[in-house]
């Protein structure tokens, strides 16, 4: 049995807890979403005791050479204790710089961090609001050469976040910028690879973002995006994708809906459905998936199968809290 | 003696072979169930750790992880059957990837010395590792 501390906290890790189990159990505050060690929103560092490696998993280098850790998934051998991460290297103070509607349930904000910022799109940064509360964003946009990063919320019921990312984060607010984080990326060298980019909702946000990516890279090979949604109105960036399609011979898009009918360039069916029609065999192509973490499963065994390495393909699902595995009793 | 791992092509060859040999496995209705929750993400990882060790390479599994690694498994009807399957699909790729007929037997004979452990059962030798 291992005794955890952080804050006033003081508790013992059980044998199959993780220290977020245990930390939220006694009462402690620790942020936290997926519970499965991909959103980094549980980032703790110990300052005393060693962290467990295999909770470091992701984390850049030189962040789990300062004993951070994610406390979700770790499962320490010796006593700990714990600090938030804080002065994180790689954090940046951020301004929102605009805020637009992009569908009834989605909104793009567009963020200025005050400082040199290095994302790759396609990756994902860790929005912190000034009370604490964090979650994970795909970025959109090239924003190295845009000097703001994009995001694309999707608006939940009651998502805490996402709720006050539509209602109060007006142009103006302060907020901290965490990461990035995610190998979900376009890999130059191979400009003639077929590309999948593929995926459902707000999952378009990094699909984009790669997509510009490999077109800035001069990428030659065919790029298919494809996105999906339960109905026509989820189906946003349906300009931004047209604008891609003209001007580029290589892109191919096609959107489709689960819950018919379809209508113009939309097509009915389900993703993963439309995938396996139009593009049976994947054998030599990379594949990148994104958004709902149903589907973003499906479409990984399914590519797999229809022929894409295991090396090709990437993978990035949008854990919500929702998604985690156990919540604490 | 070199071990297959080594004449196979070593940590590369591995990785090709873990697209093969998981294909198979994904593919067959016999086993496919017991993958359909694990996270493909940690799937490559631990399908290169299946083949370095069969084949003799460098892995640090004991029989204990072999028995905590696939007790949830035997909870879901994981029977000899299913290694079977294994050892058949793992022959065919190796045999796919150029091994000769003894490696595909010495690496058969390596699989099936873990399988009461992969089994959670009890060895006939009584003998514990
Ligand atoms: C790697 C990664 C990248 C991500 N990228 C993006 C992105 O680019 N865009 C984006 O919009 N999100 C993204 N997410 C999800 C995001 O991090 C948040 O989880 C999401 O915005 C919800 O946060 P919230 O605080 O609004 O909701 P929370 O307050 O955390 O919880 C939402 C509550 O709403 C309900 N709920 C959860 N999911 C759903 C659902 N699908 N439908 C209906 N109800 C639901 C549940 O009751 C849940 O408890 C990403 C997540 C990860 C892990
Ligand atoms: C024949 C002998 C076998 C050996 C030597 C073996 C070896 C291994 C190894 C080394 C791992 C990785 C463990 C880890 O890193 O966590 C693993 C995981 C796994 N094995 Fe086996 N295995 C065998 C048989 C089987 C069989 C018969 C099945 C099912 C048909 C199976 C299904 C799995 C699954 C699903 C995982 C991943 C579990 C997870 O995702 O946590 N294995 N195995
Ligand atoms: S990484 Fe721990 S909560 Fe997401």
């Amino acid at each position: 049995m291992t005794r955890v501390r952080f804050d006033t906290t003081d508790v013992d890790v059980g044998e199959n807890e993780s220290v977020l189990d245990a930390l939220l159990r006694a009462g402690a505050d620790v942020p936290y979403s997926c519970r499965s060690g991909v959103c980094q929103s549980c980032c703790l560092r110990a300052v005393e005791g060693r962290a467990p490696s295999a909770a470091q998993l992701g984390l850049p280098p030189t962040l789990a050479a300062l004993g951070h850790f994610l406390a979700c998934v770790a499962h320490p051998q010796d006593d700990l204790v714990c600090a938030r991460p804080g002065a994180l290297a790689g954090a940046v103070d951020a301004t929102i710089r605009d805020r637009e509607s992009l569908a009834a349930d989605v909104v793009r904000i567009r963020l200025t961090p005050n400082a040199p910022f290095d994302v790759k799109p396609g990756q994902y940064v860790n929005l912190v609001r000034p009370d604490g509360l964090v979650r994970s964003y795909s970025v959109a946009n090239l924003a190295d050469d845009d000097g703001f990063v994009e995001l694309h919320v999707r608006v939940l019921e009651h998502g805490a976040m996402s709720r006050w990312i539509a209602t109060s984060a007006s142009p103006g607010t302060a907020v901290t910028l965490r990461g990035p984080a995610g190998s979900c990326v376009y890999v130059p060298g191979s400009p003639d690879e077929p590309l999948l980019l593929a995926g459902s909702g707000t999952g378009l946000a990094p699909l984009l973002g790669i997509a510009r990516d490999a077109l800035r890279h001069g990428h030659r090979g065919p790029i298919h995006l494809m996105h999906g949604g339960r109905t026509a109105a989820a189906l946003y960036g349906g300009d931004e994708l047209e604008r891609l399609r003209r001007s580029h011979d290589n892109v191919v898009v096609t959107r489709c809906v689960l819950d018919g009918p379809g209508h113009g360039d939309v097509v009915e069916g389900a993703l993963d459905r439309v995938i396996a029609a139009r593009l049976p065999d994947l054998t030599g192509w990379r594949v990148y998936l994104c958004g709902h973490p149903d589907l973003v499963r499906t479409l990984q065994q399914d590519t797999f199968l229809a022929g894409a390495s295991l090396d090709a393909i990437h993978a990035d699902a949008f854990l919500t809290r929702a998604d985690a595995p156990a919540a604490p009793s | 003696m070199t071990s297959l791992f080594e004449r196979l092509g070593g940590q590369p060859a591995i990785t090709k072979a873990v697209d093969v040999f998981y294909r198979k496995m994904l593919k067959d209705p016999r086993v496919a169930r017991f993958f359909a929750t694990t996270d493909m993400n940690r799937q490559r990882a631990k399908q290169a750790a299946f083949l370095t060790m069969v084949t003799g390479g460098p892995a640090a599994y004991t029989g204990k992880d072999m028995r905590t690694g696939h007790a949830h498994l035997v909870a879901q009807g994981l029977n000899d059957s299913h290694v079977d399957v294994v050892i058949e699909h793992l022959g065919a790729t190796l045999a796919e990837l150029g091994a000769k007929s003894e490696d595909i037997a010495q690496v058969a004979a390596l699989a099936n010395s873990v399988r009461d452990d992969v089994l959670n059962r009890a060895s006939p030798s009584g003998a514990g590792r």
